[in-house]
């Protein structure tokens, strides 16, 4: 069968809503798309566990601490397994995770943004794993299967972590009013690098068409950042917190994505610090490894 | 008075079990997304909650027998470092990959023959705590002495690396198995295990990873430090402070 067949017959199978597989034919195209918005989702959840991590050992309760320990785990855990959902595309981890730090790769810019205070962890797991599941939930149904199903185990997860967060502002907001005021500072700073988690506007959208060609994104950017508004502002009116007024500033959105944001470079130096002082460890592990091989091979 | 410690023998044996496992948790929490690998990442947050969870039970049993209303919170974020009773091995800084390795890895062995034993405690809950936390510990020690040999018997430089971390980890494990007062009144009351009986087993589970890491035992230190009755380094003062920071702050919120 030549290209154009082979394209036409996998357009036929997204549009009768069937999963592709790893072995299947697929576009050059749907494969880098993948392999990239894939990667950067990994990348997001490894980069991402610096932010909280910053309040892992000042926790104010032990309660408190192992639910963000917990969180934090669980965040490693989605990496690991979405590099493994990257892998079926013929990349490796480890090719990735250099891009990363070699800063050729991107992950979300939400978290280049830094964690001041304890009501911070709140309005992260209130805001920014709220906005994560109205983008996550359609991928449960993306037409790559190893991601769909990634996402399946991810969101179940990620719910449970948006109302841990939602739980921490609720102590806040009936709390003293310096952990108030805490909390209202958190969802101030928090809300609009929240909202631009759902990326540009669909006008200035670059690769939205294609990706709901192919099935890997189902809903605008601005229809999803809509339903987010629409869910979130209730809650910030139980919480007795208000929803900070007026329009998105896309230039902040802008720079923070060239890297411009208070916390980008701290967020890969860190990544660079701990592979670069791990060598020696992964070194070792890879030599006792071999040694192993050599005394079965003795050993037959 | 409420921020002091726990005076009866009793209590006092009990916190000192949570304190070793809070101080280490908070040590190893440090971690967190900043191990070699994401693999080891997951694997040190993973003791880390254990040993976190394990103190939060020893913690509100030590407040319960001293029936003075403290529970785990105002245990663990209102006493000064002189009222901590967790053995110095555990405070010692993270350092490198192999510093925190060998440090869990002489916890762990400790742990494994401590729990093995409690489990036959007169003391029930203590018993029950034991029982859980001996699953848990296994499953660390498997973690910890598989590292030890990896890296032992990995790279020149991996096996130099660790020998060191050893070397200098070595002193803060006299304490371990040398019992006090609190121990031998314990054991007395059928409560606490024999430390002898737990020295052997650790001493062969040491020796044994030692060995198979080509690893050099060192010399047992001639000086007794003791952290379990509160005598401790430069560190842990730094490291409750920074655990209770925010807690203190804000006297009496709810969180």
């Amino acid at each position: 069968m030549d290209t154009a067949a082979l394209a036409e017959r996998f357009q036929a199978r997204i549009d009768a809503d069937e999963r592709i597989e790893p072995k299947d034919w697929m576009p050059d195209a749907y494969r880098r798309t993948l392999i990239r918005q894939m990667s950067q989702h990994a990348h997001s959840e490894i980069v991402g566990m610096l932010p909280e991590g910053n309040w892992i050992t000042r926790a104010p309760t032990l309660k408190r601490k192992a639910i963000l320990m917990a969180k934090v785990q669980d965040e490693g855990g989605h990496g690991a397994y979405l590099y493994g959902a990257t892998e079926t595309l013929g990349v490796t981890r480890d090719a990735l995770i250099e891009e990363l730090l070699a800063g050729a790769a991107r992950y979300s810019s939400i978290f280049n943004y830094p964690t001041p205070t304890w009501a911070d962890i709140g309005a992260i797991g209130w805001l920014v794993d709220g906005a994560a599941i109205m983008n996550q939930i359609p991928l449960c149904r993306c037409s790559y299967g190893p991601y769909a199903r990634a996402m399946v185990r991810i969101c179940k997860e990620e719910s449970f972590h948006q109302r841990q967060g939602y739980d921490i502002m609720l102590a806040l907001a009936r709390g003293t009013d310096a952990q108030r005021r805490m909390a209202q500072e958190a969802l101030d700073r928090w809300w609009w690098p929240a909202l631009m988690m759902f990326g540009p506007p669909d006008a200035d959208s670059k690769h939205s068409a294609q990706s709901m060609r192919w099935r890997i994104k189902r809903f605008s950017n601005d229809e999803l950042r809509r339903r987010f508004i629409e869910f979130t502002v209730p809650q910030a009116e139980y919480l007795g917190l208000a929803v900070p007024q007026g329009e998105i500033d896309w230039s902040e959105f802008e720079q923070v994505l060239a890297g411009h944001g208070p916390c980008n470079r701290e967020r890969i130096a860190a990544r660079r610090r701990a592979h670069e002082s791990g060598r020696w460890v992964r070194e070792a592990a890879l030599a006792w490894a071999d040694k192993q091989r050599s005394k079965r091979r003795e050993a037959v | 008075m409420s921020a002091a410690g726990i005076d009866d023998p009793h209590g006092a044996y009990v916190l000192r079990l949570a304190d070793s496992n809070l101080v280490l948790a908070q040590r190893l929490g440090e971690w967190i997304g900043h191990a070699p690998a994401l693999e080891e990442d997951l694997g040190l947050a993973n003791t880390a909650l254990d040993l976190l969870g394990q103190a939060r039970l020893l913690l509100t049993h030590a407040g319960d027998l001293e029936g003075r209303g403290r529970d785990e919170d105002a245990l663990a974020f209102l006493r000064e470092e002189r009222d901590y009773r967790n053995v110095a091995l555990v405070e010692q800084p993270n350092g490198d990959f192999g510093d925190t390795i060998v440090r869990q890895f002489l916890y762990d062995a400790w742990q494994v023959e401590l729990y093995g034993r409690l489990g036959a405690s007169r003391d029930r809950q203590l018993a029950a705590i034991a029982d859980k936390a001996l699953k848990e510990s296994n499953y660390h020690l498997r973690f910890s002495a598989g590292w030890v040999v990896r890296l032992g018997d990995g790279t020149p430089e991996s096996h130099e690396r660790v020998q060191g971390s050893l070397d200098r980890l070595w002193p803060w494990t006299v304490e371990l198995c040398e019992p006090d007062d609190i121990d031998h009144a314990m054991l007395a009351a059928g409560v606490g295990v024999d430390l002898a009986a737990v020295r052997a087993g650790w001493d062969r589970r040491v020796d044994r990873t030692l060995s198979e890491a080509t690893l050099v035992r060192p010399a047992d230190h001639p000086w007794r430090w003791f952290g379990k009755r509160g005598q401790h380094g430069e560190h842990l003062g730094r490291l409750l402070a920074e655990m209770q920071s925010l807690h203190r702050a804000h006297p009496g919120a709810q969180w």
